[in-house]
């Protein structure tokens, strides 16, 4: 046998039938396909378009009327004060129960643990619930010497407002998760860092703020993101405590007026308006986050859709 | 005595039932450049954590630069320090590990500065000029606002030499700092390496590189299960080793 060391692509001495020079060219692609799919996907589209324009019962009229509306704004205000505080306290909560479940105490370790079980078990809605309710436990809430003289007693009702009990329920069953993220991203630094931290004599807590969080961010603030969008959402629960965030304003107006779907529709297109914004900051805090990890972001669906159009009307061959 | 750096005397570590350290002595003294060959598993980047209480004793003691470690003195007994007297008696000894562990949300330049500033909070701009002169010295000055990712295995152990030295030790420990290399890259680590034990450093440095070994150091320990085997001249034990173990395991790696 001769050796094979000028091997070429016309070289089909191999008799298999296969044409090299058909081969080194690339595959044809076929889009036959996927023009049907999309035109499909496109009609269902259009015919859901037609019927929200069409059908009189939406009023779109009344939807923008109280949309921008004075008592909706203000109902919005209070949905994103009560979303902000709630997730800082959830943090804050979260941060405190991953620290004390990689706690060496083991007291320390089992009562985080227990909070979480108990935050994570029971509804959030039932959780609000006994917030709201907390005055049929305690009537008085005192401060004092256990089982001696009290310094300060106030009726229950007064203390926790419907705004205070909100916070509270969202806060602490928030924490209960947010001690997950965050425990998840403690445990994602490598060993190799706090070794190297505490070889160059750095103290325990510099550790954790200077080396090992910012790295566990990377990890905690995507989840994170999605939890404040969902925060966000799950304000519109507090509406059973009477509080009026956006929800509850949308149903103090169609009570008295009952245009009840216009109403609707109007607080869900604040929703989603608030939580559009919220996924595009995410965006850049994710960005600074991952800055030093050599990883490009991920794109967005709509920079992918550009590239690609821009690509397809350069000649074959032609780098972009 | 001054000039004796480390002093550990029947040094015991155990993992569990494992007993990774059967009693090791060892004597260091000021300028010594001294490599620790042996067999994996044999204990020896185990006894270098031990040095800088990366990992605890179980026995025996180590004494580095007239400071127990790990323990301290107090009214005729024996104290277990606490973590921020551990933490102080680290700033004198700087470690370079096999995988580097730059911190990869720093630049190469805040790398080096976070310690000084941090733990001995000196002055910013002093720790900047010196953080330069040592990117100068170990050949990286250009890299001084790059991230650790953008950089080669050689080039991150070198900004990792540069971090450990800018909190000016007085001993450094190096824990198999080219094991982690490709083949080409394991020669500017030992001329940084080579450069610092001229400059009259005090190493230890655990290594498979013999040819370093050989012609930097002033000691050559050989450990095998726990226990210093062999100890002596670089070039005796090379060229002539006493023990069996010795010669078997030369055999093998050279």
């Amino acid at each position: 046998m001769s050796a094979t060391t000028n091997e070429s692509s016309s070289d089909v001495a191999s008799g298999d039938g296969i044409d090299r020079t058909l081969l080194l060219g690339r595959p044809h692609r076929r889009h036959g396909l996927q023009w049907l799919t999309a035109g499909i996907v496109l009609f269902v589209i259009f015919m859901v378009a037609y019927s929200l324009v069409t059908n009189p019962r939406f009023e779109w009229d009344v939807v923008f009327g109280w949309f921008a509306s004075e008592r909706l704004f203000s109902g919005l205000i209070r949905t994103l004060e009560l979303t902000a505080i709630s997730m800082v306290v959830g943090i804050l909560v979260g941060i405190i129960l991953a620290l004390a479940r990689l706690a060496p105490n083991f007291v320390i370790a089992g009562v985080a643990s227990f909070f979480v079980w108990f935050f994570r078990g029971v509804p959030v809605f039932v959780q609000l619930l006994f917030w709201g309710f907390i005055a049929a436990i305690y009537p008085r809430i005192s401060l004092g010497i256990p089982f001696g003289p009290e310094f300060f007693s106030v009726d229950a009702n007064v203390l926790i407002t419907p705004f205070l009990a909100a916070i509270l329920g969202l806060g602490l069953n928030e924490g209960a998760y947010m001690s997950e993220i965050v425990r998840a991203g403690l445990l994602s630094v490598n060993r190799g860092q706090t070794e190297a931290a505490k070889a160059l004599g750095m103290r325990r807590l510099t550790i954790l703020w200077r080396i090992v969080l910012p790295q566990a961010m990377k990890v905690i603030i995507p989840p994170t993101g999605n939890q404040t969008i969902s925060m966000l959402k799950t304000t519109s629960l507090v509406s059973v405590l009477a509080f009026p965030e956006l929800l509850y304003s949308a149903q103090l107006v169609y009570s008295a007026n009952f245009k009840t779907i216009p109403l609707l529709i109007a607080a869900s297109l604040w929703y989603l308006l608030v939580t559009s914004v919220l996924s595009l900051g995410q965006y850049y805090i994710e960005r600074h986050y991952n800055r030093g990890s050599g990883k490009q972001q991920k794109k967005s669906i709509l920079t992918r859709f550009m590239t690609k159009a821009r690509s397809q009307t350069l000649t074959p061959g032609e780098q972009p | 005595m001054t000039d004796v750096v480390v002093e550990a005397r029947g040094v015991i570590k155990n993992f569990g039932t494992l007993h990774v350290l059967k009693g090791i002595d060892l004597t260091i003294r000021r300028g010594e450049v001294t490599c620790i060959i042996g067999p994996s598993g044999s204990g020896k980047s185990t006894f270098l954590r031990c040095i800088n209480q990366l990992e605890s004793l179980d026995g025996g003691y180590i004494i580095v630069a007239g400071e127990p470690v790990g323990v301290k003195l107090k009214n005729g007994r024996v104290e277990a320090q606490s973590n921020v007297e551990s933490a102080r008696s680290r700033e004198n000894i700087g470690m370079v590990f096999q995988s580097f562990n730059l911190f990869p949300h720093m630049t190469v330049l805040e790398n080096i500065c976070e310690a000084p500033i941090r733990v001995k909070k000196e002055n910013r701009a002093i720790v900047r000029k010196r953080a330069l002169t040592l990117l100068d010295r170990v050949g990286l000055v250009s890299k001084a606002q790059t991230y650790p990712a953008a950089l080669s295995g050689g080039q991150q152990q070198r900004v990792a030499i540069a971090r450990a030295l800018a909190m000016e030790p007085r001993l450094m420990l190096f824990d198999e700092p080219t094991s982690a290399l490709d083949p080409e890259l394991v020669g500017e680590v030992l001329d940084v390496m080579r450069g610092l034990a001229d400059a009259g450093m005090t190493m230890v440095v655990v290594t498979h590189e013999m040819g370093f070994a050989r012609e930097v150091g002033d000691h050559l320990i050989f450990m095998d299960e726990g226990l210093v085997i062999e100890h002596g001249n670089p070039r005796t034990v090379l060229n002539s080793p006493a023990h069996d173990r010795t010669k078997q395991f030369l055999a093998k790696v050279l």
